[in-house]
């Protein structure tokens, strides 16, 4: 008996963490999704009609996102996004993950600390950064005209450039770390056997290194396309007015229209999305790790 | 190669490969004077190895002696500091591991876990980008030589130890190399297997021709598989022969003791007789030993004999030899070992063949050693050795 209460003493707080936190939010989230807007506090309909007893949500709102092209061009444009994004992260991660635990390890330390440095200031100010750091009359443009490289400036704020440095920028650690984790486990012996059965370096990294750290590589594109799906900060900073993605979708739709109903369903939409992408990619990781 | 053929063949020891190439005098594995050191470390100390086409040669030595970092020379996996390195009469030198005619059997067998065992096997010839089907058929092939077909779609995790061994040798051997490198092969398994994995890799060698090169520290491994084996010490070849020799006529010290056992009996010569000398270890008469070279009056000399090459007689004997008593015994099934205690603390051990050959003696007894001068070898020891 006192076992089964010590069981319960040490895994109730993660549940009633995960209840209180996430499992309730997001149901009082999917319920705001089925009422309707209605000016007032709170400015939503009541879902059931005590009275009569009456159930009063519906799925109109969701019918209404999926059916309307300015919502759809937004969530295409998030995925599109956060899917080129996370593809330059692993393009420039992936490298600096490999070069990274490939060093002697005394050096390996001080390589991951200067990765993690920009995190000791708030990713807002960083992002402020760029702005300065980008404007047409910024430090870079201004260094191009003052060396005489350039007669006009060059646009880069308020771009999709822009949108995808910021991205880039602030997610890049979420891709390296997790490669950099399977990579540095990595058996050097195996390299060895590869290039003694004849494998040139860059096939022995195509046939070994590469599959052998499908692992990392999943994980680091989830941890950059996940948040990068819902950013609001980047997109609202660096991009343009007419820049449509979701994070900015959310914030129109429940600071200036008030419609919590539609910002609810936006949410719903999105946290589904997510879930089918996790879900997806472990998939198709066990699949692989299952042996056939 | 061009070098004069005489010369080489003084230095080493008559060549008895494999008949059939016979006509290639020249070695498949040249070292000469390779050196190479991890920081201060010197792994290897300026060896000359030599191995002859179709040999099953062993590279024996306790851990740390350099025996692997020779073994990862020859595999291009490492890089000599000094020497030059030719592999089938090629300088390698520049050469890179993926482009030297050798493979490897790793000690860990470096599998790649990702792959099932037909992959893995199949990995070396796909370098090569030979056709789909001759890949296939080659894999299949070279999975019956040691009857692993039915593990083909598995994965190294799904497989047991000897069956990893297995198909590591496969995917080493599917490539038909010129020379198999094996990296302490057979010590990853248990005892039984290791026994059956033994017989199973000299066949596949006799079958294939191919020569083995074999880096282990187990004795028995490289005198029951190899023609010819190197002993190893501090990066060094302390001395190249076949297992007889080796066994028989141990150069030094360390080699009697490191292949097989050995009693060693300090003394001076006294007396030097033809092919026989007289040594004076204070057992009250003579040790006979075979001469050796450079051996005269009044030198401090080590006496190695085998302890199977001792005769025991009981009682006190007037055709000399040694007399003593036996201290203990210790049955070995089909053997006895009696040790003896000569000259008041000296022990000598006698091995004696056969399930009754010790029965009847007990400690106390007072018995006489003796042995033929030329199952004796003695070798100069330093002073303070």
């Amino acid at each position: 008996m006192t076992r089964v209460l010590g069981c319960l003493a040490v895994l109730m707080p993660p549940y009633v963490w995960m209840v209180t936190f996430f499992a309730l939010p997001i149901i009082v989230v999917f319920a705001i999704s089925l009422s309707d807007a209605v000016v007032g506090i709170p400015p939503y309909a009541p879902l059931v009609d005590w009275s009569s007893a009456r159930f009063l949500g519906d799925v109109e709102n969701y019918t209404f996102l999926l059916g309307d092209a300015y919502y759809l061009d937004g969530f295409l444009g998030s995925i599109r996004i956060a899917a080129v994004a996370t593809f330059i992260c692993f393009l420039i991660g992936y490298p600096m993950a490999l070069a990274i635990s490939r060093v002697r390890p005394t050096r390996r330390l001080p390589l991951l600390l200067l990765l993690m440095l920009p995190f000791w200031t708030s990713f807002l100010i960083r992002t402020y950064a760029w702005i300065t750091l980008l404007n047409s009359n910024g430090i870079i443009n201004n260094a191009l005209l003052n060396l005489g490289l350039r007669e006009t400036p060059i646009l880069m704020l308020y771009t999709d450039f822009s949108v995808y440095l910021g991205i880039v920028y602030a997610y890049l650690p979420f891709m390296v770390l997790p490669i950099y984790a399977v990579i540095e486990r990595h058996d050097l012996g195996l390299l060895e056997a590869a290039a003694d059965l004849g494998a040139k370096p860059f096939r022995s990294f195509l046939s070994v290194t590469l599959p052998l750290s499908i692992p990392g590589i999943a994980a680091g594109c989830l941890l950059v396309f996940v948040p990068a799906l819902g950013e609001f900060v980047v997109p609202e900073l660096l991009g343009g007015s007419d820049f449509l993605m979701i994070g900015r979708l959310l914030w129109t739709e429940t600071f200036q229209n008030r419609d919590w109903p539609l910002a609810a369903t936006v949410t719903i939409v999105l946290l589904v999305l997510v879930v089918a992408t996790v879900v997806s990619v472990q998939r198709i990781v066990d699949m692989r790790e299952r042996p056939l | 190669m061009g070098t004069p053929q005489g010369k080489t063949q003084v230095i080493d020891a008559p060549s008895r490969g494999n008949p059939n190439t016979a006509a290639g005098t020249e070695p498949i594995i040249s070292l000469q004077g390779v050196s190479c050191r991890f920081g201060d470390v010197v792994a290897v100390d300026a060896v000359d190895l030599r191995v002859d086409r179709g040999e099953f040669f062993s590279l024996l030595g306790a851990s740390g002696c350099g025996k692997t970092t020779l073994l990862r020379l020859i595999a291009g996996l490492e890089q000599p500091d000094t020497g030059r390195i030719l592999l089938d009469g090629e300088e390698m030198a520049g050469i890179p591991a993926y482009r030297r005619p050798v493979n490897t059997v790793f000690q860990s067998y470096a599998l790649f876990p990702h792959m099932t065992v037909a992959r893995n096997v199949a990995f070396g010839l796909r370098q090569e980008n030979l056709p789909r089907a001759e890949i296939a058929q080659r894999v299949v092939e070279t999975l019956a030589l040691f009857s692993i077909e039915g593990l083909a779609k598995r994965k190294p995790a799904e497989l047991s130890g000897g069956q990893r061994q297995r198909v590591a040798l496969c995917r080493a051997l599917v490539k038909r190399p010129k020379i198999l490198l094996l990296d302490e092969p057979l010590a990853a398994l248990d005892r039984r297997l290791r026994e059956r994995a033994r017989f199973e890799l000299s066949a596949v060698q006799a079958r294939l021709g191919i020569t083995f090169v074999m880096v282990t520290h187990d004795q028995e491994e490289a005198m029951s598989l190899s023609t010819r084996v190197a002993v190893m010490d501090a990066g060094r070849i302390v001395q190249q022969d076949e297992p007889r020799a080796i066994y028989d006529r141990p150069v030094n010290r360390f080699v009697a003791g490191f292949v097989g056992d050995a009693n060693l009996i300090d003394g001076t010569v006294s007396q030097v007789s033809g092919g026989a000398i007289g040594v004076d270890a204070g057992l009250g008469v003579d040790v006979a030993a075979a001469h050796a070279a450079g051996i005269a009056p009044g030198d401090p000399v080590s006496v190695m004999i085998r302890p199977e090459r001792i005769r025991l007689v009981t009682g006190a004997s007037d055709s000399g030899g040694v007399t003593g008593r036996v201290r203990g015994k210790a049955f070995l099934g089909n053997a006895w070992v009696i040790q003896v205690v000569v000259a008041g603390e000296r022990l000598i051990d006698v091995r004696l063949i056969g399930e009754e050959s010790g029965a009847g003696l007990s400690p106390g007894h007072l018995v006489t050693l003796s042995w033929p001068a030329e199952a004796a070898v003695c070798f100069a020891r330093e002073i303070g050795v």
